[in-house]
């Protein structure tokens, strides 16, 4: 029978800590990215070929995306550390959560029922939230790093007149929507395509789920593109202050 | 009608009227970047990055309508 739980199953547990299935399979795309990180870094040649110029073409065309939005070369490779981050992070735990295995096969419980072993971890809320607020908190930090922590709260708290103060507060407002808006965009996708494959598999087990598939792929690949996008256009917006704060000196 | 037979009906509303906004919006956004591309086919990458990434948005507010529905079907 078909099981399906919002919330990601206990497999065991290390003294007083729980380990989740997708908690476990968190840690393993982990180690998967790092050892992938050692081994490129171990053979790495000036003129690239094979994996590493996969790797450099994938490198050069996020730099590119981000030169478009940002404008200087030098701005990109400031931030392309933590976009490219969680965008290869949501990338690989939407992706390998499709790989055989990862859902079915199981553990038989103490109590008589199963648990699959492994579970994409962007189909825990609990991972979401904790990227969405490792994003927001970011973007503030480096808000405040560019253009200075009275510019930036200013942006919250701005008393020069009752309507700045009005927007101020849902500017604060806003802040806190794009946590939910970040953790519950990727849960939805990711947590609705595995019940549409679950179902779909339940349903008609032969050829049907293909298609489907190569959507979930789709979706996955573009919900880490809009994850990692959304975080640089929130950069953006929280540094582009610095443009409003020259004018003003040059007017004075 | 009991329990089980609203949470089943509540469950299917929830989705279906939650997805009638975001597809008109979904609609309307690809259109009018079909519409920019149409008129200046050189700014055709920039236009399809911004009309990406509003796309998201209008389809994050049918995700959160399906997170209710499977909230209410299985929580």
């Amino acid at each position: 029978m078909l099981q399906i739980s919002i919330k990601a199953e206990e497999i065991f547990h290390l003294g007083g800590f729980t380990v989740t299935n997708s908690l476990l399979f968190a840690f393993l795309i982990l180690i998967f990215l790092v050892i992938m990180g050692f081994v490129l870094r171990r053979k790495l040649s000036l003129v690239p070929k094979g994996f590493q110029n996969l790797i450099e073409m994938v490198i050069e065309a996020g730099l590119d995306l981000m030169d478009s939005v940002l404008g200087s070369r030098k701005r990109s490779e400031e931030y392309f550390p933590l976009v490219f981050t969680i965008f290869l992070f949501v990338l690989f735990s939407n992706w390998l959560g499709l790989v055989p295995g990862v859902g079915s096969v199981v553990l038989n419980q103490a109590g008589g029922g199963t648990v699959p072993l492994l579970r994409s971890p962007s189909s825990d809320l609990n991972f979401t939230i904790a990227l969405a607020l490792i994003a927001v908190t970011f973007v503030n930090a480096i808000g405040v790093s560019v253009v200075g922590i009275k510019s930036r709260v200013s942006v919250f708290l701005n008393f020069e007149s009752p309507v700045t103060f009005f927007t101020g507060i849902l500017e604060l407002i806003s802040e806190f929507a794009k946590i939910i808006s970040f953790s519950f965009r990727l849960f939805g996708n990711v947590f609705g395509g595995e019940v549409l494959l679950a179902i779909l598999a339940f349903l008609v087990p032969y050829l049907a789920p293909a298609p489907f598939m190569i959507l979930e792929l789709f979706f996955g690949f573009i919900q880490a593109f809009i994850f990692a996008m959304l975080t640089l256009i929130f950069i953006v917006t929280a540094i582009s202050h610095e443009e409003e704060a020259h004018v003003v000196h040059q007017e004075a | 009608m009991d329990i089980n037979t609203m949470r089943l009906l509540a469950a299917a509303i929830a989705m279906g009227v939650g997805a009638i906004g975001p597809g008109i919006a979904i609609g309307l956004i690809g259109g009018k970047a079909a519409d920019a591309i149409g008129r200046n086919p050189e700014a055709a990458p920039k236009i399809q990055t911004a009309m990406i990434v509003a796309i998201a948005f209008a389809e994050a507010v049918a995700i959160y309508a399906l997170v209710v529905a499977l909230i209410i079907k299985f929580v």
